[in-house]
């Protein structure tokens, strides 16, 4: 069911799912059983309509984000069309954004850019997927805007004190991606094997790209 | 709830079960511009309308179906009888099965 | 979008975030509530959440705008470097003009 759109597998991560979701019944699985089910009753939806779009979201993970980076990393032009207008650059190269505006940043030897939204869980899912239970957590949540030096190195990535951090709140209709500093030593390295190095942890700003 | 003290990021991640991935594509599906069914503030109001409690005892999908339903009952799109009655019937079909 | 409010700020601006606490669905944090910011960037208009979350049209569209705050404005025990920021998106109706920062 899950066709990589990519056919990149490098950043898939596969967690067990929770132990006690699809073999119990608990009262919110049979809520949402039971308004499915009225909703397809009433015609407002088909079951159809619900299986493509379970399968549009499985397609979807930060290899589509890690294109953009590779790609920018690359092509400075693109790269300065991307952080003109992030919604476009994604077209431009096929992956389709949404009706969300999308904001690119760039981390540089000056400037350390990560993304939270401390209001519920905004997230560019379109570029990177289903976001992470941590990021939809009240520790980080609460604490990114407040302390990101500690909340990154709690991530393990210690940002010297003369570059500065630059925290996005996604609170509105803008959603964030970040392009993590390419790495060195990846001097004549093609789009399809930098993009191996983007994770999505990078793309958030928690992490760097994946060293050589 | 930002800048609010909070222990440490768990750096917790898992594969989303099928029923939530379905929570999400109803959502998704009745927020698109052609429904236009329920709006992504709708769900939000309903979420923080929950309260401090039973929103850290509810999981992040469990927290979406009980404000996209409450959203569809508040727009008339489905009514509290028929909900009740098509959850007693999920459950009855399920215990069947088992 | 022809129906939205005019905007009234541009990129430099100095503006201060409105104290209110009304209740309902809002989309200004708390933690930047009566703090002062510079506008980083105008991101268009867009139909007010706080009446699209009651199911109203949330017409005219509100400007909005990515507001820049120093940390240390933000925290007056802030643990980091001076520099450090966070940037968050904010509507105009929250927004007032302030003065050049003292």
């Amino acid at each position: 069911m899950s066709h990589d759109q990519d056919h990149d597998h490098a950043h898939v991560h596969r967690f067990p799912p929770r132990p006690d979701q699809d073999d119990t019944l608990t009262y919110y699985r049979a809520m949402e059983t039971a308004v499915r089910e009225l909703l397809i009753d009433k015609g407002v939806i088909t079951a159809d309509d619900v299986r493509r779009q379970v399968e549009d979201m499985d397609g979807r993970n930060a290899g589509r984000g890690a294109k953009m980076v590779a790609r920018a990393w690359l092509d400075l032009a693109y790269k300065q069309r991307m952080l003109a207008n992030g919604s476009k650059a994604a077209e431009e190269i096929g992956l389709d954004v949404g009706p969300l505006k999308l904001v690119v940043v760039e981390n540089t030897s000056s400037v350390h850019n990560v993304i939270v939204c401390t209001l519920c869980s905004c997230y560019p899912r379109m570029l990177l997927g289903l976001p992470p239970d941590w990021y939809k957590s009240r520790n980080y949540r609460s604490r990114m805007v407040r302390e990101p030096r500690a909340v990154l190195a709690e991530f393990g990535t210690v940002i010297p004190p003369d570059v500065a951090i630059r925290v996005h709140d996604s609170t509105a209709d803008m959603r964030y991606l970040v392009v993590p500093k390419r790495p060195t030593g990846t001097e004549n390295w093609s789009e399809a094997e930098l993009a191996r190095l983007v994770t999505r942890d990078s793309m958030i700003g928690v992490a760097l790209a994946n060293e050589v | 709830m930002g800048g609010l003290p909070a222990g440490a990021v768990e750096p917790s991640e898992h594969d989303y079960a099928l029923w939530e991935k379905r929570v999400d594509a109803l959502m998704m599906l009745l927020s698109r511009k052609d429904r236009r069914l329920l709006t992504v503030d709708e769900l939000r109001r309903n979420i923080e309308s929950l309260g401090p409690e039973a929103y850290d005892e509810m999981t992040y999908y469990e927290r979406w179906i009980y404000a996209i339903t409450q959203t569809l009952i508040q727009r008339g799109v489905i009514t509290v009888d028929e909900l009740g009655r098509k959850i007693e019937a999920v459950k009855t079909r399920e215990a069947q099965r088992a | 979008m022809p129906d939205a409010v005019a905007h009234r700020f541009q990129i430099g601006d100095r503006v201060k975030v409105r104290e209110a606490y009304p209740i309902g669905h809002v989309r200004t944090p708390y933690y930047v509530r009566g703090k002062c910011g510079v506008i980083e960037r105008v991101c268009g208009a867009f139909p007010n959440p706080e009446e699209l979350a009651y199911a109203r049209e949330g017409r005219p569209a509100q400007p909005l705008y990515r507001v820049r705050f120093l940390q240390r404005e933000l925290w007056t025990d802030y643990a980091g470097q001076p520099v450090d920021v966070v940037e968050v998106e904010i509507y105009q109706h929250w927004l007032e003009a302030e003065g050049p920062q003292p």
